[in-house]
C-alpha cells in the first residue's frame, strides 16, 4: 500500500457511497437481519442432515439424484412452512378465525417472554448480569398460587390480587440479590444462580405442605389445586382463541419499561450507573441503592410473567409451570439489545418458535431444531465478530471499533 | 506479600481480614444439631452398616440410640466451633481439616437422625460410594472452572461442556463400540467448544459471561435436536454405550469400608484421583502454574515480564474444557450408561459454585464437590428411609452455604484478581 493511497482513503468526499454502504452494512439492523438469516440457514442444514426421508433418498442417490436433491428442498419447506403456518397465518384454513389463530398463539407465548425479558433487560442496562429470572418467577408463581387457590375474592379483584402477590413475592426475592450485591459486593451472577436453586427447593417444599400450597387430598407429588375461576386471566377474544389477558399485562409492562428507562429520572440514574458506576457515584447517585431498586423492579417484571403462567392454565400447578421462561428471558433481552422495541420483537420471534413447534411436530420435523436456531441467532448478535467473519462485513471503521472495544473492556464487570 | 491494589474480581469483593463469621456459623450450626437432632431428636435406635454383604471382612453394624448419638456428635461439633472461636481470637484461621471433620460429623448426625428406626439402617458403603460417583462430574467441572478462572477467564459454559462430553461420549462410545474412544472424543469436543469461548473472550473481547450462557443454550439446543431427531430413532445402536468396567485395585480394595468406596471404581474415578493432585502440583509448584496464576492475578505485570497473556489464557481455558468433557463422559460412561436429554441438569452451574466454595484450590474444590454429591444422594436416600421428611431443605443447604461464602460471611473468599476481565495490550 502506498502512503498516498492511505491518505486518499482518509478524504471524506472521495468515496462517499462506499462509506455510507459500509456504515449501513456494519450497522445494527442489517447485522441483526443477517444473524437471523444465518441462524435459519444453519438450522435448515441440521434439519436436512438428520431427516429420515433425506437420508433414505441419499442412500440410493445414484438411482435418482434429482429426487434426492428435491427431498432437501421439501424438508426445509415442510419444516419452516409448518413454523409459519403454526405461528403467523394458516393459509390452509377454511375460515378467517382458524387462519389467524396461529398469530394469536404467538402473542400468547410471547407475552410472558416479553415481560420476563424486559426484567432481565432492565438489569443489563444497569450493568448487572442477572440470571435469576428463573428463581424470581418461581417465587412469584408461589405467590400467585397461594392467592388463587387459598383465598376467596370477587372476580377480577381476585385476579388482580393474585398478580400483585406474584409481583410482590418476586420483587422481594430480587431484592435479596441487590442487597447482597450492595452490602457485600457478592457478584450477582453467582448469587442469582444459587438463588434459583434455593427458590426451586423452597417452592417445591411449599407445594408439598398440605397447610400451604398442596392440592386437596394431594399425595407425594408437589402440586397445587387448580387456580380459582375468579382468579383466572380471562380470554381476550372469546372461546375461539386461547389468547388471554396476559397480553394486556405484557403491553402495560412494555409501556412502563419504555417510560421508566427512556423518560423517567429513575431510569436515567439506572442507565448512568450502567454506563459508569464511578461517574454516577461522583454525580451523587447512590449506586448501591440503585442496584437494589433495579433488581427489585426487574424481578417485578419476572413476577408478572409468573402470574401469566400461573393464572392462565387448567389444572394444578407445579414448578414446571415456569416453563424455562426465566432462562429464555436472558436470550430475549440479549437479542433485543435491552431496548424496548428490541425486546418486544425478540419476544415475538421466540413466541412464534413456541407456537410453531406443535405444527412442526405434526409435519414430521423435530421442533427442537428451533432451539438451535434460537441459540445461533443470539450468539451471532452477541458476538459480532462471528457474523462479520461469515459475511465478510467491514468492521465499523477500525479506529471506532477499537475504541468501542476498549471502552467495553474497561467497563466489563466491576 | 506486597500490597498491590487489587481490583475486585467477578465473584466477590469481600474483605480479607480474618473475621468471626466462620466460627459463629460453625457454633450456630452445631447448636442446631445439638438441640434439634439431639435434645429434641428421636428416641429410637439407628444402625450404621459398614459392610457390603459380598465383602470378605464383615464389620459389625454400629447400633446406637439416635438421640444419644446426635447429642454426642452435636457436642463434638460445638467443641470444634469453640476451638475455631479460640483460634480466631488468637489471630489464626480455622484449618480446612477441622472444617472437613466438622462437615463429616454433621453428615453422620443427619444420617443418624433420618434413619432412626429404619429397618434397612444407614448403608454407609452405598451412601459414601454414591457421593463419590455423583461428585465426579462436579469435580471435573470444578477443575475446569479453576483452570479458566485462575488465568482470568470466567467459564460459565462448564454446563455446556459437561453436556457436550456426555453426549459425544455416549454416541461415539456406542458407534465405535470402544468406550475409551468415546471418552477421548468427549474431551476433544468439549475442548473445541472451549476454544470458541476462549477465542471470543480473549481475542474479540466479547463479554465472557454472555458467551458462556449462550454456548450453554447452543449445546442444549443441539443435543436436544440430535437426541429427538436422530438418536432416539435407534437408541440401541446410537445411545447404549453402557459403563466402564469396575476395576478393583488389588489389596487396596480389600480394606474395609474405604476399599469398597474408593478403590473399587471405574476409570473415571481413578482419573480424578490423578488429576486433582496433578493440577494442584502444576498450579502451585511449577513455573507453568506460577505463570498461569500471574496472568490471572495481574495480566499487565505478567505481560511486562514477557508472558504471552492471550496464549496462556487460551490454552488453559481449552485444556480446562477438555477436563470438563471428561466430566461429561464420567456422567454417562462412568455412571448412567446412556445419554439423556439435558442430563447435566445444572451440574455445570453447581461446579461454578464449588469453585468458589473451594477457593480456587483443587483439593478444597474436591471437598466442596463431595458435599454437593452427598446432598444429591441424600435426597434420594432420605425419601426411601423416612418418606415425608421435607428433603427440600436439605437440598437447599449447599446452595445456601455457597451464598454465605460468596457474600463473605464465611471468611476469606478471594478470587483471582483479574477473573472476568479481558486484557487489552497497550
Amino acid at each position: 500500500m502506498s502512503r498516498k493511497k492511505d491518505i486518499d482513503a482518509l478524504k471524506p468526499e472521495q468515496d462517499k457511497a462506499t462509506r455510507v454502504l459500509h456504515e449501513i452494512m456494519s450497522g445494527d439492523p442489517v447485522r441483526i437481519a443477517l444473524s437471523i438469516l444465518l441462524g435459519f440457514i444453519i438450522g435448515a442444514v441440521f434439519m436436512v442432515a438428520f431427516d429420515k426421508n433425506v437420508i433414505k433418498a441419499f442412500e440410493d442417490f445414484g438411482s435418482d439424484p434429482n429426487y434426492a436433491l428435491s427431498t432437501i428442498w421439501w424438508t426445509i419447506q415442510d419444516g419452516y412452512g409448518a413454523l409459519f403456518s403454526g405461528s403467523i397465518i394458516n393459509f390452509g384454513a377454511d375460515n378467517f378465525i382458524t387462519a389467524i389463530r396461529p398469530f394469536t398463539e404467538t402473542l400468547r407465548f410471547a407475552a410472558p417472554l416479553i415481560m420476563a425479558g424486559l426484567g432481565v433487560a432492565l438489569t443489563f442496562r444497569v450493568g448487572l448480569f442477572n440470571i435469576g429470572a428463573t428463581g424470581q418467577m418461581l417465587v412469584g408463581l408461589a405467590g400467585a398460587i397461594f392467592v388463587s387457590t387459598r383465598l376467596q375474592m370477587p372476580i377480577i379483584i381476585h385476579m388482580l390480587v393474585a398478580v400483585l402477590a406474584a409481583v410482590a413475592c418476586a420483587m422481594l426475592w430480587g431484592m435479596i440479590v441487590g442487597f447482597l450485591k450492595a452490602r457485600t459486593g457478592a457478584h450477582e451472577v453467582i448469587v442469582t444462580i444459587m438463588l434459583n436453586y434455593v427458590a426451586l427447593s423452597l417452592v417445591t417444599y411449599l407445594l408439598r405442605e398440605p397447610n400451604l400450597l398442596l392440592e386437596e387430598n394431594g399425595g407425594g407429588t408437589p402440586k397445587s389445586d387448580n387456580p380459582d375461576g375468579t382468579a383466572r386471566l380471562g380470554l381476550l377474544f372469546g372461546p375461539d382463541f386461547q389468547l388471554h389477558y396476559g397480553l394486556i399485562f405484557a403491553v402495560l409492562s412494555v409501556v412502563f419499561y419504555w417510560w421508566l428507562m427512556d423518560k423517567s429520572t429513575f431510569g436515567f440514574r439506572f442507565r448512568m450507573v450502567g454506563h459508569n458506576p464511578s461517574a454516577a457515584r461522583a454525580a451523587g447517585i447512590k449506586v448501591e441503592n440503585t442496584f437494589i431498586w433495579a433488581m427489585a423492579i426487574s424481578a417485578g417484571f419476572s413476577g408478572l410473567a409468573a402470574a401469566n403462567q400461573a393464572l392462565s392454565v387448567d389444572g394444578g400447578l407445579t414448578t414446571s409451570n415456569e416453563a424455562g421462561i426465566g432462562f429464555d428471558a436472558i436470550t430475549v433481552a440479549l437479542l433485543g439489545g435491552s431496548r424496548t422495541g428490541g425486546v418486544v420483537m425478540a419476544g415475538m420471534l421466540f413466541g412464534a418458535f413456541k407456537a410453531g413447534s406443535a405444527t412442526m411436530q405434526v409435519a414430521g420435523v423435530s421442533p427442537e431444531v428451533l432451539g438451535v436456531v434460537k441459540a445461533l441467532i443470539v450468539l451471532f448478535i452477541a458476538a459480532p465478530p462471528i457474523i462479520r467473519a461469515f459475511y465478510r462485513l467491514p468492521a465499523p471503521g477500525p479506529k471506532v471499533f477499537e475504541a468501542a472495544q476498549k471502552a467495553k473492556a474497561a467497563k466489563v464487570i466491576k | 506479600m506486597k500490597n498491590i491494589e487489587v481490583t475486585p474480581g467477578m465473584f466477590s469483593s469481600a474483605e480479607t481480614k480474618p473475621s468471626l463469621k466462620t466460627p459463629i456459623t460453625l457454633v450456630a450450626a452445631a447448636l442446631v444439631v445439638l438441640i434439634f437432632f439431639g435434645f429434641l431428636g428421636k428416641a429410637g435406635d439407628v444402625s450404621f452398616i459398614w459392610s457390603d454383604k459380598r465383602e470378605a471382612i464383615q464389620l459389625p453394624a454400629f447400633v446406637v440410640n439416635s438421640m444419644f448419638f446426635c447429642t454426642l456428635v452435636g457436642a463434638l461439633l460445638l467443641l470444634i466451633g469453640l476451638a475455631s472461636v479460640v483460634l480466631n481470637i488468637r489471630g489464626g484461621k480455622t484449618p480446612v481439616w477441622l472444617i472437613t471433620l466438622y462437615a463429616l460429623g454433621a453428615m453422620m448426625a443427619l444420617l443418624g437422625w433420618l434413619a432412626t428406626e429404619a429397618t434397612q439402617g444407614v448403608q454407609m458403603i452405598f451412601i459414601l460410594g454414591n457421593t463419590l460417583v455423583l461428585a465426579i462430574p462436579l469435580i471435573f467441572g470444578g477443575m475446569a472452572g479453576i483452570m479458566s478462572e485462575r488465568v482470568g477467564v470466567v467459564n460459565i459454559a462448564i454446563e455446556g461442556q459437561l453436556l457436550t462430553g456426555a453426549f459425544v461420549s455416549a454416541i461415539l462410545g456406542t458407534i465405535t463400540g470402544n468406550l475409551y474412544i468415546g471418552m477421548i472424543a468427549a474431551m476433544v469436543a468439549a475442548g473445541l467448544l472451549s476454544m470458541v469461548l476462549a477465542s471470543l473472550a480473549i481475542k474479540y473481547l466479547v463479554e465472557q459471561i454472555i458467551i458462556g450462557v449462550l454456548l450453554n443454550v447452543l449445546v442444549i439446543g443441539v443435543t436436544n435436536f440430535l437426541y429427538s431427531a436422530w438418536v432416539d430413532d435407534d437408541s440401541i445402536n446410537r445411545n447404549f454405550p453402557g459403563t466402564f468396567e469396575k476395576l478393583p485395585i488389588p489389596l487396596l480394595s480389600e480394606i474395609p469400608v474405604l476399599g469398597q468406596v474408593l478403590f473399587n471404581n471405574r476409570i473415571t474415578v481413578y482419573l480424578m484421583f490423578v488429576l486433582v493432585p496433578l493440577l494442584w502440583y502444576v498450579l502451585f509448584r511449577t513455573k507453568l502454574g506460577l505463570r498461569a496464576r500471574a496472568v490471572g492475578e495481574h495480566p499487565l505485570a505478567a505481560d511486562t515480564v514477557g508472558i504471552n497473556v492471550g496464549r496462556t489464557r487460551f490454552w488453559w481455558v481449552t485444556i480446562g474444557g477438555m477436563v470438563a468433557g471428561l466430566g461429561g463422559a464420567s456422567l454417562t460412561l462412568g455412571n448412567v450408561g446412556s445419554f439423556g436429554r439435558e442430563m447435566s441438569a445444572g451440574l455445570g452451574f453447581i461446579a461454578l459454585a464449588v469453585v468458589i466454595l473451594g477457593r480456587w484450590q483443587p483439593i478444597y474444590v474436591t471437598l466442596g464437590a463431595l458435599l454437593f454429591g452427598f446432598t444429591i444422594i441424600l435426597k434420594v436416600w432420605a425419601n426411601q428411609v423416612s418418606p415425608g421428611i421435607p428433603v427440600d431443605f436439605i437440598t437447599m443447604v449447599p446452595y445456601l452455604v455457597t451464598l454465605v461464602a460468596v457474600a463473605g460471611f464465611a471468611g476469606k473468599v478471594k478470587p483471582p484478581a483479574a477473573s472476568g476481565q479481558p486484557y487489552v495490550k497497550g
